[in-house]
């Protein structure tokens, strides 16, 4: 019926009808994902300028592939871990497009140094800028604001993710070229030799301590929920009593609406709101996106097998920040919701 | 029947490359408008309604945080739902409940506006339901809609 050639030029239209769906758009992925802090054309902000010539011509494709993938744990920059490698691909195919530069491709050979010497030089050339121990200057992607006297905030050089990244060939070139149009000058500036950026090399690279794979693992369940042996308006007193008792502000209660029908599963609904502003100034300082755990809230809810009572896991919340000190406020506030859920349905 | 080999292996490939395929991207959704809060939280609200939900409460942190004397600069939550949607929802998956309504966090920066939102397809993860999928899909799309009106404007 069908010619073998038609049959192949079929095959062919389809699959090629079909895989412009399956392009990922690195200018819309770009917008969507790293325009917030790098900006809609890459010239920079709370990030770094991605479209600046020296920065491209120095940082090869792996970089920012890993970067994408692991983030800066602790710092505004998250793991993109869901990216797909085509999405990835595609976002630094839009980076590149900003400039003509030649992609650099740094062989992986390890810088031999001395760690001991590198520090007695960071010490005196560099701590200025990028903070002691290497971490950072002031501002260095905490926040989604940052000092202005510098064009660019200097990055935490001991930040596990960009160790992660960044490979002993790419650092010893930043640091012996510099980086034009920023802060960053050359060694050759301060009268460094070859020998001495290699220590340096090896001095940063000694804050190494984790291998990560930018793979999370997402074994946290959604909520956190017990159930009740008391009835659905003895419940909700307790777990008002059990917000107070925790030192938390009662601020609002709210019955849902009873209109579930007879086949419905459940009957009756309510959400209990509460706060404390303390903890919440903590919390802002530590990542100013913390609000999407607002508000602090226990629901209620009762069906013919029984009343259950539920919060949000913020364990599994954090998860998406990538920011271990994140995380350990979100175990503290895990603790204290199953605490409050517990004392209301013992 | 050969033939037929032939057909359902051009369907297998065919199959393969559709879009359904495609890994849902979710984590956080920010964006950055150059407005400033007070005109960025307008355009906001109106954005959310023309996608067809409600605005159902905004709370202002920035104004507890000062009354229980801490500074902070401009920073509320926009909670929003589809009323009846969201009702009929949490009867049959009560887990939804701690997650809903939907909210977006706006906080000044510098005379220009930050928004995020964790995405919505995220909720794949956390709920297994599969008849949730296009829900959830559906409202990763108008998330993201709103956020792009803001953004753009």
């Amino acid at each position: 019926m069908f010619s073998l050639a038609s049959k192949l030029a079929l095959l062919i239209v389809l699959l090629l009808g079909a895989f412009p769906s399956l392009a990922a758009d690195g200018e819309k992925l770009f917008l969507e994902k790293c325009a917030i802090c790098h900006g809609r054309e890459g010239q920079g902000g709370v990030g770094i300028p991605l479209a600046l010539e020296s920065f491209l011509a120095q940082t090869p494709d792996e970089y920012i592939h890993r970067t994408i993938r692991v983030g800066r744990p602790g710092r505004v920059m998250p793991s993109f871990y869901r990216l797909s490698e085509s999405e990835i691909a595609a976002i630094i195919k839009h980076i590149r497009g900003w400039q003509k530069t030649p992609v650099p491709e740094w062989d992986a050979t390890p810088v031999q140094g001395d760690a001991k010497s590198g520090k007695a030089l960071f010490d005196t050339h560099c701590v200025s800028c990028h903070g002691k121990d290497a971490r950072g200057g002031k501002g260095t992607g905490l926040m989604f604001s940052r000092p202005r006297d510098l064009p660019i905030a200097p990055p935490s050089l001991n930040n596990q993710g960009f160790l992660n990244s960044v490979s002993d060939q790419m650092l010893k070139t930043i640091i012996t070229q510099g980086r034009k149009h920023t802060p960053m000058p050359p060694a050759s500036q301060f009268g460094l030799k070859a020998d001495d950026v290699n220590n340096l090399v090896s001095y940063i690279r000694s804050f190494q301590i984790t291998t990560m794979t930018g793979e999370h693992m997402l074994e946290e369940e959604a909520i956190i929920m017990h159930r009740s042996p008391h009835s659905f308006d003895q419940t909700l007193e307790n777990v008002k009593r059990a917000v107070v008792d925790n030192q938390f502000e009662l601020i609002s209660f709210k019955l849902g609406d009873k209109h579930a029908s007879d086949k419905s599963a459940h009957r009756k609904k309510a959400t209990v709101n509460f706060c404390n502003y303390k903890m919440i100034n903590d919390a802002l300082a530590i990542d100013p996106r913390i609000g999407m755990f607002l508000p602090c809230q226990i629901t209620i809810v009762e069906s013919f097998s029984g009343v259950e009572v539920m919060s949000i896991n913020p364990k599994r919340l954090s998860q998406l920040f990538n920011n271990d000190k994140l995380d350990q406020a979100c175990q503290q506030m895990h603790d204290t919701y199953s605490q409050i859920i517990r004392e209301a349905t013992q | 029947m050969k033939r037929l080999r032939y057909w359902l292996l051009v369907l297998a490939l065919f199959g393969l490359c559709l879009p359904a395929q495609a890994i849902i991207t979710g984590e956080l959704i920010m964006v950055r408008s150059e407005k400033p809060f007070n005109e960025a939280m307008e355009i906001l609200q109106h954005a959310i309604k023309k996608q067809g939900y409600s605005v159902t409460g905004v709370r202002r942190v920035d104004q507890g945080l000062a009354e229980s004397g801490y500074k902070s600069d401009k920073y509320r939550v926009v909670f929003f739902e589809k009323t009846d949607e969201n009702n009929s929802l949490t009867d049959s998956h009560p887990e939804l409940l701690p997650y809903l309504p939907l909210k977006i966090v706006v906080f000044a920066e510098a005379g220009e506006t930050l928004l995020v939102t964790s995405d919505p397809a995220t909720f794949n993860d956390l709920f297994s339901d599969p008849r949730l999928k296009d829900l959830f899909n559906r409202w990763h799309a108008d998330v993201v809609n709103i956020m792009q009106v803001v953004q753009d404007q």
